[in-house]
């Protein structure tokens, strides 16, 4: 990755929509590439899987900025990589002011205690074998906070009556508990130290539908009560919209489109973004029936292997003859608060260009 | 009640009429072990698909909606297992067939595709020996012959290069090919009715709508009649010519999907469709969960099972049964009777959710759907 195509145009400015200056996360050119190695003694590194490929970003206190792409599009990596439970390759992440990228040892373990992670299945990030109590309040015996066994205890109950446990709650094993109520544990566990930012790694998807509502709802109140600002991750874009205040779409390792969530839907400008919009099945036949739909073509390329030019450019119904191919587009600002990177963003918003037949169906009836 | 949108005008045709290929009548399925409660995760379901409809079952994890399509392909284990009523396909009772005719029809006139094509393919046989394994046992074709229709068949279900792709193994293709070779060998035969379980859940969006867009084609061009089975209303709305909503092992709505969506009757299926949050419904508007979760039932033999999550919940629904019935005060302009399982339905606004909602029981005190005696037969 030497060559600096993806760098970010407008680094300065504040990347969001909101023109507010309270920036708690700024992540930078932020770059993870894992090494592909052969060999059976000594491993020779063949290729890199450029998991997350120079993703510049700022996330506004007290909001929630929503990341969406598909599997493999370097999401999760990306939501990992900020709180460093991925080592990034390279770039910046910079927290209330500190870099995090550049933390070691114990500054970096009292760092962690500002920012948490909520899991997405909630089954596997519960020890089975510890109560609730335990599992909750490790976190505050891990950073001595608050001191003393009774405070402690005193903290769980407050925080399991947060997330909407009952007090009986304490003594169980996650087991005996509902996916829903798990995932609530979790949620418990995320905010015993009084966190700034939350990173949650699909925190519905593994629940059952009515829960799912449960969950999400349960997340913004918390926000509104204790000024949380969310990292949101998420295959699903109609959660993803309900949730954040600003979307940053993913492709293959980089944004592709950045927008707040009610504009992004309103108007998609990136190729990617108005495909995954139309795949998105409504609950709601009329609606459905008489949308416009964009079927992509193929699957999501191997990231070890990235096509050149814009990387959407395999699958994209609005491919042109030139620069699609061999030339990288710059995440660049197109309106104001909005960012896509497409070299014909403003011919597609005017509708110059059209996407190709074949991509392009009414939904059948 | 006043409806919230008038759907009246709607044209589409949900197939047209004739004898149903396939009926089921009150079937149910027991799990049975020893030193345990039965477990009835299926209970007097009803419903009949006709050749070229497509039927839903949309129901939650536990409702029983993939038990009631493995017993109606006679897929369970026969031993601690009890499939009660009639699953009648094209005249023949499929659960008093022999194995050998099952086996017959398995395959060749009734097809699935699970969910999850990576443990349903065999990962050490070529996606194309897997193919032409079913044209050789149904289709009676050898060697070059069947190589040829299972390539055709792959190129039909949109995987590019498809000569390649037979000689390669499941792991080398990618989740939607994947899902793509299933549908290929599950359409190898031309089967007059295809049971899909969860589809497309465990696939991106993108690849979602390809595959979804790939049924319907195949319902249209073929005249293949579709039993669709998903959690996801989205799925349902934009496929499904029936709808039937299972909760806790029963039926508890049925309609034609205009009827449903636009007129949900049943506090649960409005529930749904309140706690799913919609891309193109304005920001800001808080979600409306259905509080407890759907381990939270009454055993249908003396009460509703969905009482304890009820937002329109009274006296009766703790202590009697409510039965499926044709809904009165609805008639379905173009879909049939509206079936519905309630004693206070929904009209027209989504319901409130009960003071004191959140029902936090761990351990589920006294609320098993195990503990149920044999229910009485609906309709």
């Amino acid at each position: 990755m030497s060559d600096a195509s993806t760098t970010p145009p407008a680094g300065e400015a504040p990347a969001t929509g909101t023109t507010s200056d309270d920036v708690l996360l700024e992540v930078r050119d932020l770059k993870v590439h894992f090494p592909i190695t052969k060999g059976l003694l000594i491993d020779k590194v063949v290729g890199h899987v450029k998991a997350v490929d120079g993703v510049t970003l700022d996330v506004v206190r007290g909001t929630t900025y929503g990341l969406v792409g598909e599997s493999g599009c370097g999401k999760s990596t990306l939501g990992r990589a900020i709180l460093r439970l991925e080592e990034p390759t390279s770039g910046s992440v910079n927290f209330a002011g500190t870099d995090v990228a550049a933390m070691h040892g114990e500054e970096l373990r009292r760092a962690r205690r500002r920012m948490q992670m909520i899991f997405q299945d909630p089954m596997s990030s519960l020890d089975p074998r510890q109560t609730v109590e335990s599992i909750v309040s490790e976190p505050m015996r891990a950073h001595g906070e608050p001191a003393g066994k009774k405070a402690q205890q005193q903290r769980v109950r407050e925080l399991l009556k947060l997330v909407g446990l009952p007090q009986s709650a304490a003594g169980r094993y996650p087991h005996e508990f509902s996916g829903g109520q798990r995932q609530r544990i979790g949620i418990a566990r995320a905010i015993a130290l009084n966190p700034e930012l939350i990173i949650a790694d699909e925190p519905v998807s593994a629940l059952d539908v009515s829960i799912q509502a449960q969950v999400v709802n349960l997340l913004e109140e918390l926000q509104d009560r204790l000024g949380l600002t969310y990292i949101v991750i998420a295959h699903d874009l109609a959660v993803i919209k309900h949730i954040s205040d600003t979307i940053g779409v993913m492709y293959l390792g980089s944004l592709v489109e950045e927008a707040s969530s009610d504009e992004l839907y309103d108007q998609p400008l990136h190729p990617y973004t108005i495909a995954l919009m139309s795949a998105v099945p409504l609950p709601d036949p009329v609606a459905e029936e008489s949308r416009e739909r964009i079927l992509l073509t193929g699957d999501l390329p191997s990231p070890a292997n990235p096509p050149s030019g814009c990387r959407f450019h395999t699958r994209c119904p609005y491919r042109q003859e030139t620069r699609c191919d061999d030339e990288v587009p710059a995440l660049r600002e197109v309106q104001p608060g909005r960012k896509v990177a497409c070299h014909w963003a403003e011919q597609i918003l005017s509708g110059e260009i059209r996407p190709s037949a074949e991509s392009h169906t009414v939904a059948a009836t | 009640m006043t409806p919230v949108t008038q759907l009246s005008d709607v044209t589409s045709v949900p197939s047209a009429g004739g004898a149903p290929l396939l009926e089921v009548e009150d079937l149910s399925v027991t799990f049975t072990r020893r030193g345990r409660r039965d477990v009835r995760a299926v209970d007097g379901v009803t419903f009949s698909v006709r050749p070229g409809e497509t039927v839903g079952l949309v129901g939650e994890s536990g409702s029983g909606k993939s038990v009631t399509s493995l017993a109606i392909m006679r897929l369970l284990p026969s031993r601690g297992v009890q499939v009660g009523g009639r699953a009648t396909f094209d005249g023949m009772d499929l659960l008093s067939l022999p194995k050998d005719s099952m086996r017959d029809i398995r395959g060749r006139d009734m097809a699935m595709v699970f969910q999850d094509p990576m443990s349903s393919l065999n990962p050490v046989l070529t996606v194309g020996r897997q193919i032409t394994e079913v044209l050789k046992r149904h289709r009676g074709m050898q060697g070059d012959q069947a190589r040829d229709e299972a390539v055709t068949l792959l190129s039909r279900v949109g995987i590019p290069d498809p000569a390649r792709r037979f000689r390669e193994y499941p792991h080398q293709l990618s989740g939607g090919m994947r899902q793509r070779a299933l549908i290929a060998i599950s359409l190898a035969c031309k089967p007059r009715l295809l049971i899909a379980d969860e589809p497309t859940t465990a696939l991106d969006v993108t690849i979602q709508a390809q595959i979804l867009e790939l049924l319907k084609e195949l319902v249209v061009d073929s005249g293949t009649s579709l039993i669709m089975i998903t959690h996801d209303l989205g799925v349902v709305a934009g496929l499904c010519d029936s709808v039937n909503v299972m909760y806790s092992g029963r039926i508890v709505e049925t309609a034609s999907r205009y009827e449903l969506f636009g007129h949900p009757r049943h506090p649960y299926t409005a529930g749904l469709l309140g706690s799913v949050p919609r891309l193109d419904a304005e920001r800001g508007q808080p979600l409306q969960p259905i509080p407890g979760s759907p381990t939270d039932t009454l055993p249908w033999a003396h009460a509703c099972a969905f009482q304890p999550r009820c937002a329109n919940r009274v006296d009766r629904c703790a202590s009697e049964t409510p039965l499926l019935e044709r809904d009165p005060d609805r008639r379905d302009p173009i879909g049939g009777p509206h079936w519905l399982r309630c004693f206070n339905p929904v009209t027209g606004d989504t319901p409130v959710t009960p003071p004191g909602a959140e029902l936090v029981a761990p351990g589920g005190d006294a609320l098993d759907p195990a503990a149920e005696q044999v229910g009485e037969g609906d309709q």
